[in-house]
């Protein structure tokens, strides 16, 4: 009874399907699945919030188009928590069947889902997750993983290096107590050092600190300067309590407390703080002048690099794909390609070191207050004072001796002038 | 380590009590009167933050903030004191849980209507000066929150003390069946305090916020901190809160200080200590 | 058959069930069963000590964090338990997490009601501390990778025998914990928690029960926490958070305390509230909200109490005092 039944079926099923391929176009748009995983609730809703807008726009610029492939671009709450981020990545994975992962927030969320990406053999795209290890001494664990932001030491390195030129001799460090504390302060820490200057004090808040009240008193007064940073909260506050405990010195700082994410909400209190980071909203180029002024315009607000960065890392992507014409050429295949990209971004030139780790400019940035791009209200800016360009994750020192040093931690470098 | 060092570190210490006590006092009393441990008044303490920034964005004006973020979360606290406290009766853990069922949607709700950027609340200008005084700077913010403390402290201990409401209040903290067999009126005082225990809560938030910032998870972090200061000062006793928020103040402040090693357990090791000699808290009655 | 052999039934069907028919299921819903019946051992180890000894703890999550990082910190740094030895892991997970109950229990068992919920806070938010801080030992805020799951004769890393571990133990751990609560012991537990001056007129050790219940609960958080480590495969101070503690509390409500299989319950119904709701609308966290509050407000014997009710209100005789309290009077 079957059999007949799949006689009487075969030759017009054939046929419709012969038809069907004649009559399909020579070269069908590929589906494009990429799968982002932010915070979208939660405390950090505000920055998932950021991220996806940044990608979004690019993707609404190119009308989600690249190279022909037709980009459906999944989101994926991952509230700012490692287990949510492993399910959700393993959502998109064998559920949804995407082609790469793009996102996550903290370092710990980097260090959740890069794990994933080797176990499924999928492509793994952090743009903002810094932490420095996962493109360095832990990189042979995730042949998946490329990164297109930044590692939390790369800003410091050249950073170092202009506190010496600005003469500084001592510098008191008090930075929040984790992992990306330790790296951007430690990063400082060795280019200060190596170029003759000490870091006479590391003080380190819980993060959540409010009450900086213990600390600031205790700050060395023969420091030239201040080095510190906060996140979130701490990073509102404690520029604050400095000057409201009467600070006269300099203040250097690292590129997150001075984003645009956190500058609006910021007072007088900050002008002439120095911090670097490879992105500054106020950078004077068409580029940027341009996805500012759409940001603001679509969404109230200046862009923060965690908006940028997730633009780019769209635009790198597009770029990949416009070279395969419209194919996703395989997950080993991409990150090869991805990590031999030069690229011209809103941040400048960018490429991909050997270590899946971007090389890109290095913006040492002011807070000014004044107008910019034309708007009519003078308004706080990170006004780019001097570029290091071409700057890797090693800046300015020898790979190989970097990585046999361990990682920045609390202890490392170690406080040879601290007393 | 100069005197000016312990001087001010003294003064920073006390400043950040006050608004422990800000935040502890409404605390203490919801649990001396109505024996439950309100865990959405940390929520409280945030929406109230969140009001006034509301109300500055609006009108501009940071004095009218203060009263309207107090009264409209104390409406708050009414509310569920009324709708959703009430018709549990006497059953703490209930209640307790209930509390936070609410600080989960609070928290939802808040993100949503101001959503989740850091914020801060900027006083007056003339707040924000910075006094010197024989060599050591101090802000004139930090002395308005002590000043303000002290104030409410005083007139919480007027009313308690020297008002029928207060002595009803106090009644029911020290026997509440015995208080009820004499007429009083026990369950508007819980509905009375409970607002009560908002409003101070909120007031705190305003006056916190340009301290410490307005952002999601304030709630969450505030919490265990007007938990230490109502365990160690006693749970129910307004003067214990008072001693409680200057002890965890202090001991804070000193601790992160001179051993920011243990920064972490400057708070809770002393408050598990404490509970675990005596469960109600130094100056608290059971 | 007895109204308790139907019960025990019912339970044994339903694991069967799951047993059978998750595996069928996509990859997705068989990585989020084997979640929830990994944190559910919690859950239930909660309602050990909330609906049978009237300790409502909200400091559980440490133990789960103690056998979470155990295994964590043996796979990565000593290449221990990914054999046969992960048995030995899971042993020794639940006897560490027990040490720390001791511990705890010490300081915490002397108070009671409100007043436990708060030093068990204190308790947990240290634990919180110490994981956050000890850098060199758990990796602080970035957490613990676990590369691999074990493989001793079957390979765990395939998530459908995973999926059946877990069941396993968490069935265990239900028959565990049920014989325990049907036990004389058990029964004296239930005494305790309705009427601790009774218990104590009649010569019974009341703070020794309640502290053996802690440690004992302490262990079977300690297993959790051994499974979750897999399950996840990282380990953060995410786990030992207060909210955790809280999720396991109310969870533990929402099915109804004093039930144990109500554990199990609210967590499938708040992991799938999470995992699901909020991949289809962004307001789910209030949905999650509303159910606990209703549920208390109008279901306080949880889900599982619901058949109790719908009897009561059918039966005539007067109003049972018991009704609104949360944990049953009779088990």
């Amino acid at each position: 009874m079957t059999s007949t039944l799949l006689r009487r079926l075969g030759w017009p099923l054939l046929g419709s399907v012969v038809a069907l391929g004649l009559t399909a176009p020579a070269s069908a748009a590929e589906e494009l699945r990429i799968g982002f995983v932010a915070p979208i609730t939660g405390l950090f809703a505000q920055v998932g919030k950021d991220m996806v807008d940044g990608f979004q726009l690019y993707l609404d610029d190119v009308n989600s188009d690249f190279g022909g492939a037709k980009v459906k671009f999944i989101v994926e709450d991952e509230q700012a928590k490692p287990d949510t981020a492993v399910t959700r990545a393993k959502k998109l994975i064998l559920q949804d069947h995407v082609h790469m992962l793009v996102g996550g927030l903290l370092a710990s969320s980097g260090y959740a889902l890069a794990p994933v990406s080797t176990a499924d053999k999928t492509v793994y795209i952090a743009p903002v997750s810094a932490a420095d290890d996962l493109t360095q001494r832990d990189l042979p664990k995730y042949p998946y993983f490329i990164r297109t932001g930044w590692t939390s030491s790369q800003p410091s390195h050249p950073f170092g290096q202009w506190a010496c030129d600005q003469g500084y001799k001592k510098i008191a460090a008090i930075g929040a107590d984790y992992a990306f504390g330790y790296e951007v302060v430690g990063g400082f820490q060795r280019a200060f050092e190596a170029c003759g200057g000490q870091i006479v004090q590391k003080i380190w808040p819980p993060i959540g600190t409010k009450d900086f009240g213990p600390y600031i008193p205790t700050l060395r007064q023969d420091a030239d300067a201040i080095f510190t940073l906060m996140v979130g909260p701490m990073s509102l506050q404690f520029p604050k309590q400095l000057a409201a405990s009467g600070n006269t010195k300099p203040v250097l700082g690292g590129g997150t407390s001075y984003d645009e994410f956190v500058l609006p909400s910021m007072g007088d209190e900050v002008i002439g703080h120095v911090s670097a980071l490879q992105y500054s909203a106020a950078l004077e180029n068409p580029k940027n002048e341009a996805f500012v002024k759409k940001y603001r315009a679509k969404f109230g607000k200046v862009p923060s690099y965690y908006s940028e960065t997730n633009y780019t890392t769209a635009q790198m992507i597009h770029e990949i794909i416009k070279n395969n014409k419209g194919n996703f050429p395989g997950q080993e295949e991409f990150v090869k390609q991805l990590a031999a990209l030069k690229l011209d971004t809103i941040r400048g030139p960018v490429s991909i070191d050997e270590m899946r780790n971007p090389v890109q400019n290095i913006y040492l940035k002011k807070v000014e207050k004044k107008k910019m791009f034309g708007y009519d209200k003078e308004e706080l800016w990170n006004t780019v004072i001097k570029t290091y360009p071409n700057v890797t994750q090693f800046g300015q020192f020898n790979k190989e001796e970097f990585l046999k040093t361990p990682v920045y931690s609390r202890d490392f470098p170690p406080c040879k002038f601290c007393n | 380590m100069n005197t000016q060092f312990w001087l001010i570190q003294t003064f920073n210490g006390i400043s950040y009590g006050a608004l422990l006590f800000l935040v502890g006092s409404g605390l203490s009393l919801i649990f001396g009167v109505m024996r439950i441990v309100n865990l959405s008044h940390g929520s409280y303490f945030l929406l109230g933050g969140y009001v006034a920034l509301s109300v500055i964005w609006t009108t501009g004006s940071w004095a009218l903030s203060l009263p309207i973020a107090a009264l409209s979360i104390a409406a708050v606290g009414l509310l569920m004191e009324r709708i959703f406290l009430r018709p549990l009766g006497f059953d703490p853990l209930r209640q307790v849980l209930l509390t936070v069922g609410f600080a989960f949607l609070f928290q939802q709700a808040a993100l949503d209507i101001w959503s989740g950027n850091n914020f801060d609340i900027n006083p007056p200008q003339a707040l924000t000066k910075t006094v010197v005084v024989g060599g050591l700077y101090l802000p004139l913010y930090r002395m308005f929150m002590i000043a303000t403390a002290a104030a409410i402290g005083i007139a919480l201990w007027l009313v308690m003390e020297k008002t029928r409401m207060g002595a009803a209040v106090r009644a029911t903290v020290d026997d509440a069946q015995m208080a009820r067999g004499v007429g009083i009126d026990t369950s508007r005082i819980s509905m009375f305090i409970f607002a009560l225990g908002a409003f101070l809560a909120a007031l705190g938030g305003v006056i916190g916020g340009a301290f410490l910032g307005i952002y999601p998870g304030l709630d969450f972090e505030m919490l265990p901190i007007a938990f230490a200061v109502v365990i160690i000062g006693g749970m129910g006793s307004l003067g214990g809160a008072a001693i409680g928020a200057l002890l965890v103040g202090l001991a804070d402040n000193f601790g992160k200080a001179l051993f920011p090693e243990v920064s972490y357990f400057t708070l809770y090791a002393p408050m598990a200590l404490i509970l675990a000699v005596k469960p109600t808290g130094l100056f608290g009655r059971e | 058959m007895t109204s308790q052999g139907i019960k025990v039934l019912a339970v044994a069907a339903a694991l069967a069930a799951i047993a059978i028919v998750v595996p069928n299921t996509n990859s997705f819903i068989i990585l989020l069963t084997t979640r929830a019946l990994a944190f559910s051992i919690l859950v239930m180890s909660v309602d050990v000590l909330l609906g049978y000894t009237g300790l409502p703890s909200l400091g559980q999550a440490a133990y789960l964090g103690a056998g979470a990082y155990l295994t964590a910190i043996l796979a990565t740094r000593y290449q221990f338990g990914l054999g046969y030895d992960f048995w030995l892991v899971v042993v020794l997970g639940i006897l560490i997490a027990a040490a720390l109950a001791a511990v705890f229990g010490l300081l915490a068992i002397r108070a009671s009601g409100v007043y436990f919920l708060m030093i068990t806070l204190a308790l947990g938010q240290c634990v919180w501390g110490l994981a956050y801080r000890w850098n060199s030992l758990t990796g602080g805020d970035n957490g613990i990778n676990l590369r691999e799951r074990p493989r001793f004769g079957i390979d765990l890393a395939h998530n459908v025998t995973f999926f059946h571990l877990v069941l396993a133990c968490f069935s265990v751990s239900l028959l565990a914990m049920y014989v325990l609560v049907r036990s004389p012991f058990g029964r004296s537990l239930v005494g305790i928690r309705e009427r601790e001056l009774r218990m104590k007129i009649l010569g019974y050790n009341t703070w020794l029960h309640k502290y053996i219940a802690f440690i004992i609960a302490g262990g079977f958080g300690g297993l959790a926490g051994v499974l979750w480590a897999h399950t996840a495969g990282i380990v953060s101070p995410e786990n030992v958070v207060l909210t955790t503690s809280v999720d396991a509390l109310l969870m533990a409500v929402l099915g109804g305390a004093g039930t144990l299989v109500g554990g199990v319950i609210g967590a499938l119904i708040v992991f799938g509230l999470r995992e699901y709701l909020s991949t289809l609308v962004p307001w789910w966290q209030y949905v999650l909200g509303a159910v606990y509050v209703l549920t208390i407000l109008y279901l306080p014997t949880g889900l599982m109490g619901i058949p109790e009710r719908i009897r009561q209100r059918q039966t005539l005789s007067g109003k049972r005092e018991d009704v609104k309290k949360i944990a049953p009077v009779t088990s």
